[in-house]
């Protein structure tokens, strides 16, 4: 598929993947540009950018989110250029996590980061990631907990492709895995050389607020201004938008915001419902989309939608982004006792997933996720599963299962009730069995007009509890 | 261009209506594949097309196009097609300060000003140019998506009269056609979205509204088409004629399909 560059040169650099090579006849694993930016490149080079691999589906390039379970269900990853917003859960434990996953993955595979917060000093919130693990055994153990409903063919078709990224950095310290998409330790901390071997910016909005303001005023709050002025001067200078063509070696930027919208960031729509700057945060949005559009970065966001008075604001920042996550806790609701959720930690709604280059998206099949911190890892499962494992453990296979209806000795009929005859079934037979030598048949008793079969309740020692059709008990 | 949409709406290339509004609108679901048909529809019919491209990039419409048989860079390099990024224009107005008027300058203002500026970029590109031949059949407007440009800190009033010069000038002056696409926010109350939204489609020659089934989502059916044929300037003699289909996107091409007839369910 090609993507034709936008600016005057006129040379249209193409990328494919060696697994997606239908459209194109280039064959070559040629890096692939950024969508719009206007990218000089003299002629194909075989280098490809660390942590990244292109879609099946388009071609795109994409980066994992940090959670490969979550990669999966958007389709792959998360595409560059776009921005991924997760809405907070109520207590705002979870969305943190999912957040510090996205720029400890950056870490691992040598990106720049970038850690914008009006809360934390990013430097804080660079100690606190996750660490990874890095073994493929532990992989392997971890494998079976992840649900996977979609076989990932492109994952083994992609492994082919990354012996083109051990090629030898000679500059500085080459990412510490060139696989895509890791798992993460919870409890752990990432180890401090990572820190300390990685490019990050923090913007720290109490510390940039101080200085003087120098752009003529509009709409956006002033802590927005210069949140974006700070971006794209990382962009420009680092050139993250092509704007080079001299620079051999090519990174993505992640860029991470917290809690955007919340009233630290002089925000007031959390606050009140027709605030006067209402359009701040939806021009904020456009014009970082804009600029991501432009560059090879991906950006996540954590906004506390749930603070949100005004619900159109929320319809239209979900229209401004592209991919949209929602979180939803149990906790210190009603369903943190429902059998259905036992286990599970919360909820997580894919509300939006963009096309983008396409007619179609990745949606996926499955609606009901729920996400669950267990030991030290995030997982996230279809809610379906759970209630299958519970009937898996009432109903043992090797039995065959005759359920009574309505009018049943136990007087009712309810899933429970049945639930239970099963059990009680299951494990009646069982300990029958061992008793009664199902191979001999039983002496004729009574006036023989009904032949007594062996069941659970008759025993060979001739005490009978039960046995209908006996007239009078035998000497 | 859907072959099929262009049967149910009963036009080609060659003989369509011109000075006609059209009104894209979708409702819990995305309705940009009706954008991509109307593009390349009028690029197909030789029409020198202005796009205010407001919600996606050059290349995303460009790598679509190419699937529905049209090449947006060829269109844009002979004059065919003149196209505003507004993604990368943004970025432009916020960062530099411009010296002509820029078509989005109201990025800069802190108040909720006016499109005249839009406006003026509009007329610019499809005024018809003095030479000897006519290369282009007829002008067409064509705005992804109106929505933004609330988002963005206009009002609905002032984004209503943009459309109303817009009309004046392209569909009456002009004689040519308009496609605008505005989301329906549905349920959620979004008062502007809800005015302009009303605006527009009072002032509409044809309305197709995307909606997403009522049940929810769907593997084998992704919407709804309403088709709505109205006659804004005569009284309404004759009732409007309105239409219903279910749809199922593919990767090239989009297929219709009589309501519970999705060839899944037969």
């Amino acid at each position: 598929m090609a993507a034709v560059a936008t600016c005057g040169s006129g040379v249209g650099t193409t990328g494919s993947a060696v697994a997606t090579a239908s459209k194109s006849n280039v064959t070559s694993f040629q890096r692939r540009g950024p969508r719009a930016s206007g990218t000089n490149d003299s002629g194909p080079r075989l280098v490809s950018i660390a942590g990244t691999r292109p879609s099946v589906r388009n071609g795109q390039l994409l980066v994992s989110t940090g959670l490969p379970a979550l990669d999966q269900l958007l389709g792959g990853g998360l595409a560059i250029g776009t921005v991924l917003l997760i809405e907070e859960d109520k207590y705002n434990i979870y969305s943190p996590l999912l957040f510090k996953c996205f720029l400890a993955e950056g870490i691992v595979n040598g990106h720049t980061l970038l850690v914008a917060s009006a809360k934390e000093d990013p430097a804080n919130i660079l100690q606190e990631l996750p660490a990874p693990l890095l073994d493929d055994n532990s992989k392997k153990e971890f494998d079976e907990d992840v649900y996977n409903h979609k076989t990932p063919e492109s994952n083994i078709k992609m492994k082919i492709a990354w012996r083109y990224q051990l090629l030898p950095k000679m500059e500085q310290i080459g990412p510490v895995s060139s696989r895509f998409g890791h798992y993460y330790d919870a409890s752990k901390r990432i180890p401090q050389e990572l820190i300390e071997a990685s490019n990050w910016h923090g913007f720290f909005l109490p510390e940039k607020i101080s200085s003087v303001l120098k752009v003529e005023p509009c709409s956006l709050t002033p802590g927005y201004i210069k949140l974006l002025q700070f971006i794209q001067n990382i962009i420009y200078e680092e050139r993250f938008d092509g704007s080079n063509p001299q620079k051999k070696q090519r990174n993505v930027l992640r860029i991470g915001i917290q809690n955007l919208g919340s009233p630290l960031w002089g925000d007031d729509i959390c606050c009140a419902e027709n605030g006067s700057n209402s359009h701040s945060l939806t021009k904020f949005l456009y014009v970082l989309r804009g600029l991501l559009r432009t560059s090879l970065s991906a950006c996540i966001i954590t906004m506390p939608t749930h603070l949100i008075q005004n619900k159109a604001i929320i319809a239209r920042v979900t229209n401004l982004s592209d991919i949209v996550i929602g979180l939803e806790s149990f906790i210190g609701s009603e369903r943190e006792t429902n059998p259905l959720y036992k286990d599970y930690h919360g909820l997580i709604h894919i509300r939006q997933i963009p096309r983008l280059n396409n007619l179609i998206c990745d949606e996926s099949d499955v609606k009901d996720l729920a996400f669950k911190l267990k030991r030290k890892l995030f997982t996230i499962e279809w809610v379906q599963d759970n209630y299958l494992r519970q009937e898996r453990n009432i109903y043992p296979p090797g039995f065959s299962y005759l359920l009574k209806q309505k009018d049943s000795a136990w007087g009712e009929g309810s899933l429970q009730h049945s639930t239970f005859l099963m059990s009680f079934l299951a494990k009646a037979t069982a300990f029958a069995s061992r008793l009664v030598r199902h191979s001999e048949p039983l002496k004729q008793t009574g006036s023989g007009r009904i032949h007594q079969a062996a069941g659970p309740r008759l025993w060979h020692d001739g005490r009978r509890q039960e046995a209908p059709g006996l007239l009078g008990i035998p000497p | 261009m859907f072959v099929e949409l262009n049967n149910l709406l009963n036009t080609t290339p060659d003989r369509a209506e011109q000075g006609k509004l059209t009104l894209l609108c979708d409702a819990k679901t995305d309705g940009s594949f009706l954008v991509h048909h109307f593009l390349s529809f009028y690029l197909k019919a030789n029409c020198k097309v202005c796009f205010v491209a407001l919600f996606q990039s050059f290349s995303h419409y460009n790598i679509v196009g190419q699937k529905l048989g049209v090449n947006l860079t060829v269109a844009r390099e002979r004059g065919q097609l003149v196209f505003l990024e507004g993604l990368k224009s943004a970025v432009d107005v916020f960062f530099q300060t411009q010296e002509e008027p820029h078509p989005l300058q109201f990025l800069r203002e802190a108040n909720a000003g006016n499109l005249k500026p839009l406006f003026e970029f509009v007329r610019e590109a499809l005024k018809p140019v003095d030479s000897g031949e006519a290369r282009w059949t007829y002008p067409v407007l064509l705005v992804d998506d109106l929505s933004v440009l609330l988002s963005l800190g206009m009002g609905a009033v002032a984004a209503l009269d943009f459309i109303h010069y817009c009309r004046a000038t392209v569909c009456w002056e002009l004689k040519g056609n308009m496609v605008i696409l505005v989301h329906d926010s549905g349920d959620v109350e979004d008062e502007e979205n809800d005015i302009l939204l009303n605006g527009v489609s009072h002032q509409s020659h044809l309305i197709l509204r995307a909606e997403g089934l009522a049940t929810g989502f769907c593997r084998d059916v992704h919407g709804q088409l309403r088709i709505l044929w109205r006659r804004p300037s005569q009284p309404t003699a004759q009732r409007d004629q309105s239409l219903t289909y279910q749809y199922k996107i593919q990767d090239r091409s989009v297929s219709f399909f009589a309501k519970g007839m999705s060839p899944a369910v037969l």
